[in-house]
């Protein structure tokens, strides 16, 4: 037994002389925080499909569980190993994940946040993403402008996405609570407001259940609330539900963020009021092509001007336009939807 | 030796030499298979292992079968490979411990936090985590041993305290690696390295091959490794043939807690930062639990070798870093390695047939 462990020891310290790796083409990863969540389905597809459009090859990987640091460390670490030229990723620990990404760095290779910026946001050689504060300030403002003078007297309540704070949740928050006219008090937390306003804050994990939970839980500290922000529209669903189970449904406007298909049918519906839509396929679309471009000559992507990210763009799907917030129809919205 | 005990001397004096044994009765190239694994429980882990490194080596060429990527592989599963060992001892005595993962990643949050929140030194803090994780371990064994109720109930509950004591004690709070590096270079120790060639060990590899090798030793040739093994086998005939099973319980559950908390410590070495939602307190217990029984520990208790569950966790990371390598849906990763866990217990019930 121990000479079978030794030999094979032996075989591998043997072999380190060799080259690291294959010679072969240019080759992208891609790292997302599950393999599940549709967001990421289509993000994937927009990744392969650049990839076999350029003739480079990709290879994907997930965390078994949303939150999951150590898969996405594992596969920044594989990719090094595998002589990839660079990495997309969207990070389930914007923080926690900073060190595997400054190795991959080091190693020569361009790394890409997708979807969510890293903590710190320069971690990363350039961050292609939604502008989730402005994503949030679309719906808040489309609240305050369809409440009218109501808005003065709203009750509302905030569905986040985890206690954590993830970044995109605390951005999303704060940039609906902007939008609406609420101070924010430190705009890197959000639940530090003192607005009479704010009824709750709770978290909803993104999903159905969760938002359904939330929305029974924020109920039991006032049966009045008339205006719901969500973090993603499966939430948005679930707080819906809650909200039906009282017959409450038709007066409680309720916002989300995300734009995904089933998000912009409940838009139509009539179950949600306005949602801010995104453009994943674009991100990873445009980060392959980025990655390609580096490979050959080492150019690093830009910024958006004014941002210290490249804004993919995002649109307020609503059947209902507000004054003053620019908006897209439910129909347009369908055309560009994501899952 | 007094009179009364040389009743031996009857059969020695009549030349026969051996006295109470096992007969070896069967035959045949299977008979010698089976009785070659019954003896050396660690040998099909480590045929699988190997396998497995030769197949994914053709497959991969030189990125697979390279030093650098093979010790990467030991990296990656440190961790996993810390809580094994910490499970392998439980389940020897034929208990389970789910709160393996949660604990780790609770110890690390106190080695980090008391660190940084209340400003002792790091090395304190330190050692406040390794002793916390012994307590921890402690209430479980006392739990198990004096108040009887099972271990997978004490651990369950123990596993759900831990995950909140957690979230509640960091505010969320992840510690990031730049904070951790100018203020706490102790708690990363784990995490420098030495390189022999293109080959890299982190100092938490080290550590874990050690704690391993040492367990190793302490159960084959220590009176305490033997009354483990017993009270896994039958605590009833061990307590009669004069093994205090409730300290047998206690030691294993403390040193339980105290490896957990070392591999906490080998986690903040290995991703540089402390973080609160790390998945290891979520999944570290299956992951745990899953290496150790490919490594072909029984969960009855009382069998298998603890470089078993050590080649398990190897297993789990060859497979998981040769098909993300191969660029496989990590979905194929899960479903080889749920079949590997039906085969390895399926296998066991063949040897135990054989050897009844």
């Amino acid at each position: 037994m121990k000479k079978l462990l030794i030999g094979t020891a032996l075989v591998a310290v043997t072999s380190a002389g060799s080259a690291m790796a294959d010679a072969h083409g240019t080759s992208a990863c891609l790292i997302t925080k599950t393999d599940t969540n549709p967001f990421f389905v289509k993000m994937r597809e927009g990744a392969a499909a650049k990839a076999e459009e350029l003739g480079i090859s990709l290879n994907s990987y997930a965390g078994q569980v949303d939150g999951d640091n150590e898969a996405q460390v594992a596969a920044i670490e594989t990719c090094i190993a595998n002589g990839a030229s660079g990495i997309l990723i969207t990070a389930s620990d914007t923080a926690a994940i900073v060190p595997s990404v400054e190795q991959a760095r080091e190693a020569g290779l361009l790394v890409i946040a997708l979807d969510t910026p890293l903590n710190p946001i320069d971690a990363a050689d350039a961050t292609f993403a939604t502008d989730n504060f402005l994503a949030g300030e679309l719906i808040g403002k489309w609240a305050a402008a369809t409440m009218g003078d109501d808005a003065a007297t709203a009750k509302i309540a905030m569905l986040d996405l985890a206690i954590s704070q993830p970044t995109v949740g605390v951005l999303r928050d704060q940039g609906f609570l902007t939008g609406f006219g609420v101070d924010v008090k430190d705009v890197n937390r959000w639940g530090d407001e003192d607005d009479a306003r704010i009824i709750c804050n709770e978290v909803t994990a993104g999903n159905e259940e969760g938002g359904r939970t939330a929305m029974e839980n924020c109920l039991a500290v006032d049966p009045e609330i008339n205006v719901v922000y969500t973090i993603n529209e499966p939430a948005a669903a679930g707080a819906y539900e809650a909200l039906a189970a009282i017959g409450r449904e038709n007066d409680v406007l309720i916002v989300s963020v995300d734009g995904g298909c089933p998000g912009v049918q409940n838009v139509a519906d009539g179950v949600i009021g306005a949602t801010s839509q995104q453009y994943p396929l674009l991100m990873a679309s445009l980060g392959v092509e980025a990655i390609a471009q580096y490979a050959e000559d080492g150019t690093l992507p830009a910024n958006t001007e004014g941002k210290d990210f490249l804004d993919t763009g995002v649109s307020l799907v609503t059947d209902r336009p507000a004054d003053g917030v620019e908006s897209i129809s439910v129909a347009e919205g369908t055309d560009r939807c994501w899952g | 030796m007094t009179d009364s005990q040389s009743y031996e001397d009857v059969v020695k004096d009549k030349g026969e030499t051996q006295f109470a044994q096992f007969e070896d009765e069967r035959k045949g190239f299977l008979g010698t298979v089976q009785h070659t694994l019954h003896v050396n429980p660690a040998l099909v882990p480590l045929i699988i292992l190997v396998t497995a490194i030769a197949l994914f080596g053709m497959l991969l060429g030189q990125r697979f079968f390279s030093a650098g990527t093979l010790t990467l592989i030991l990296q990656q599963v440190q961790i996993v490979g810390v809580l094994a060992a910490a499970q392998t001892l439980v389940i020897l005595t034929a208990g389970i411990d789910l709160s393996v993962g949660a604990l780790a990643v609770l110890c690390t949050v106190i080695m980090g936090q008391f660190t940084f929140r209340y400003g002792l030194p790091a090395e304190l803090s330190l050692l406040i985590g390794l002793c916390f994780g012994a307590l921890v371990g402690a209430m479980n064994g006392f739990l198990v041993s004096r108040v009887k109720i099972p271990p997978f109930i004490t651990t369950l509950g123990m596993w759900q305290i831990v995950l909140a004591s957690t979230y509640l004690f960091s505010r969320n709070e992840t510690l990031r690696s730049s904070q951790l590096r100018e203020e706490a270079p102790s708690l990363l120790f784990l995490g420098n390295k030495v390189s022999i060639g293109g080959a890299n060990f982190t100092f938490g590899v080290i550590l874990m091959i050690l704690i391993v090798v040492a367990l190793a030793y302490a159960l084959r040739s220590t009176a305490w490794g033997r009354h483990v093994y017993a009270v896994g086998d039958d605590p009833e005939a061990a307590q009669l043939a004069g093994v205090n099973v409730h300290k047998t319980l206690m030691s294993v559950y403390i040193l339980t807690g105290l490896i957990c908390a070392v591999a906490g410590w080998v986690m903040i070495g290995r991703f540089s930062s402390v973080s609160p939602s790390a998945s290891t307190g979520v999944i570290g217990n299956i992951q745990s639990i899953t290496a150790v029984v490919i490594g072909g520990i029984s969960l009855f208790g009382g069998r298998g070798s603890i470089y078993g569950a050590f080649f398990g966790a190897m297993i789990v990371g060859v497979f998981e870093m040769g098909l993300r390598m191969a660029g496989a849906d990590p979905q194929w990763t899960f479903m080889l390695i749920g079949m590997l866990i039906i085969g390895a217990v399926g296998l066991d019930q063949w040897i135990r047939k054989v050897s009844a």
